[in-house]
């Protein structure tokens, strides 16, 4: 299962780093001769409404979804593992101020608040990937929390008290790196998360701004023609269906390998 | 009973006065100043007249004075007047829309719940048969399944192939003119594919949990000991098991509350259907900052009763919590 999440993800690694060039066509040239063509030969998976290659439009688009998976999941990450090990070393009040946020944050529909955000900001991929990052760091500061409150006890901790490592030294090279199990599972997850978050938006039109290809958007173009052009909404969303698949695919196979037995 | 929903209560006033602090922090994100639109942009007003809007608005004071004016005028339900051409208070606004949100999240958690429990239970009493293998594949997919993507997939098959579906709105053109259980029957069939739509991502995740729950439940002692009285196996799993696989399904349930409510946009625009949802996405469009405001509010407190709703049904369901 997580071969073949792996395969997926390695595929879709190598499709965007390559895309100058396996791209057949740069994706934003026009070409008002052929448009809203139909999968071909010449086009695979056919032209949109102004003349652009889907085919070349989708590679390039690989790179945004997984550029905004990324960081967007990096910065959840750093959130979520400072605040969650913040929370689960020095416990009590700071552990109740830290979770009533988590609670605060999760009455929040996440989407209405990055909307909202993008509204107020303007819709720049930096922008998406920050205010989805701000939304997506609550499950790995529960997760980390429940291992730092776990590790606190552990006879290795109360050695480097002992020694009079500093606070700070504990948490990060002592403690985190054991927690780090739960929190990569967490973040492939997430990564998968924020590809849909991210095509969702650009769908709205509050995302990836057209040129710039991204799978979200070419569908925009799909709802616009959907009686005449089925190929713009078939192939975009499968790749980010595909793509879903394989990181939660991943995910899931790292979560089964690395738990319960690896859990020391 | 009683104690304990009032201590839910109180619980949720702090959580009521972080998700204040948030939209308010939400709203100063903004860069120029909110007054920007109807001052510096028209090139007709004066400087006093920036002024008094600024006075008007509250502007001019330290900013917690401002949150605590806010506040005020949020307890009253005052979330001002939009920005759109029509002026009209954001509260109408939102208000003529939230019976369809709503009926709409409601119907969609109907269906999870009479979809995904059956489905999680009969993979977890017949595990590892081909219809638990099926189900789980069909699951990982559903998870994965962009869902505006499904949506714009039915509409081309059902609406624009076979014509059995309409695809947008709520109401056919000519529904005035229906008898009664015609439009009854018009209302549904345009609901059936946001419905189930809606439903979809919730379906996947709730059979798997149930299925983990039922497959943690069946190896307890108290099964074992069922089936050694000699009681019919349907009896086994459907009165006990199941009631006790069920518990913390109401919790999941509470949790993906916020998920409708913000999936709602996708759908309703994709639909047009006149809903909160699509209220939002043109807020946003339109840049009409009260009524997103309002709305990310409205939708921060539906989330909040919905897990009241969610901890009280928990505390109907299972005697043990009343006591704690």
């Amino acid at each position: 299962m997580a071969v073949a999440g792996s395969v997926v993800v390695l595929l879709l690694f190598v499709v965007s780093l390559l895309a100058p060039w396996i791209s057949p066509y740069d994706p934003s040239a026009i070409d008002l001769r052929d448009v809203l063509a139909g999968p071909s030969g010449a086009h695979f998976f056919g032209t949109d409404q102004l003349g652009r290659d889907v085919f070349s439009r989708m590679v390039w688009g690989s790179r945004i979804s997984l550029k905004v998976g990324f960081v967007a999941t990096g910065i959840a990450i750093v959130i979520g593992a400072i605040l969650g090990a913040l929370a689960g070393y020095y416990g009590r009040w700071v552990d109740a101020v830290i979770m009533r946020f988590v609670d605060i944050m999760l009455c929040f529909p996440s989407f209405f608040l990055i909307l909202a955000v993008i509204a107020i900001l303007e819709p720049s991929i930096w922008n998406i990937m920050i205010v989805i990052g701000l939304t997506s760091w609550m499950g790995i500061t529960r997760l980390v929390r429940a291992d730092f409150i776990s590790l606190k006890e552990r006879d290795f901790v109360q050695a480097a008290k002992v020694i009079g490592v500093s606070d700070l030294r504990i948490i990060f090279s002592h403690i985190l790196p054991n927690a780090m199990a739960s929190v990569l599972v967490a973040a492939t997850l997430g990564v998968a998360g924020a590809i849909l978050t991210e095509s969702a938006l650009s769908f709205l039109g509050i995302g990836v701004q057209p040129p710039t290809p991204s799978w979200g958007n070419i569908l925009t173009a799909g709802k616009d023609n959907i009686d005449i052009a089925w190929w713009l909404s078939l192939y975009p969303g499968l790749a980010i269906l595909i793509t879903v698949l394989g990181y939660n695919l991943l995910g899931e196979g790292i979560r089964d390998s690395l738990d319960p037995r690896l859990r020391d | 009973m009683l104690r304990y929903i009032a201590k839910r209560l109180l619980f949720m006033i702090p959580l009521l006065i972080g998700i204040t602090i948030i939209c308010f922090t939400v709203i100063h994100l903004a860069p120029g100043s909110p007054t920007d639109m109807q001052t510096n942009l028209n090139p007709k007003v004066s400087l006093e007249a920036k002024e008094r809007l600024r006075t008007l608005y509250n502007l001019d004071k330290p900013l917690h004075v401002q949150y605590v004016l806010w506040l005020k005028q949020l307890a009253v339900l005052d979330f001002g007047r939009s920005f759109s051409p029509d002026q009209r208070p954001v509260l109408d606004k939102i208000v003529e829309r939230l019976p369809i949100t709503i009926a709409i999240n409601v119907l969609s958690m109907i269906l999870i719940m009479l979809v995904a429990i059956p489905i999680g239970v009969l993979s977890a009493v017949r595990q590892d048969s081909f219809f638990d293998k099926a189900t789980s594949v069909f699951v990982f997919v559903g998870f994965a399944v962009p869902t505006f993507w499904l949506a714009l997939l039915l509409m081309i098959l059902f609406g624009v192939r076979l014509d059995w579906l309409p695809i947008s709105g709520i109401r056919s053109l000519n529904y005035e003119y229906l008898p009664p259980l015609s439009a009854l029957w018009d209302l549904i069939k345009h609901l059936i594919m946001p419905v189930i739509l809606s439903a979809f991502g919730g379906l996947a995740g709730l059979s798997r949990y149930m299925r983990a729950n039922m497959l943690e439940v069946i190896r307890q002692d108290y099964i074992t000991t069922a089936r050694a009285k000699g009681l019919r196996e349907g009896v086994v799993i459907y009165k006990h098991a199941l009631r006790n696989a069920l518990l913390p399904v109401i919790t999941i349930l509470g949790l993906s509350i916020p998920g409708l409510i913000g999936g709602s946009v996708i759908f309703e625009t994709i639909f047009a259907i006149p809903g909160m949802g699509q209220l939002f996405y043109m807020s946003v469009m339109s840049r009409d900052y009260p009524l997103v405001m309002g709305v990310l509010f409205i939708g921060a407190v539906l989330t909040l009763l919905g897990n009241l709703i969610a901890d009280v049904s928990y505390a109907v369901a299972d005697p043990r919590i009343r006591v704690t």
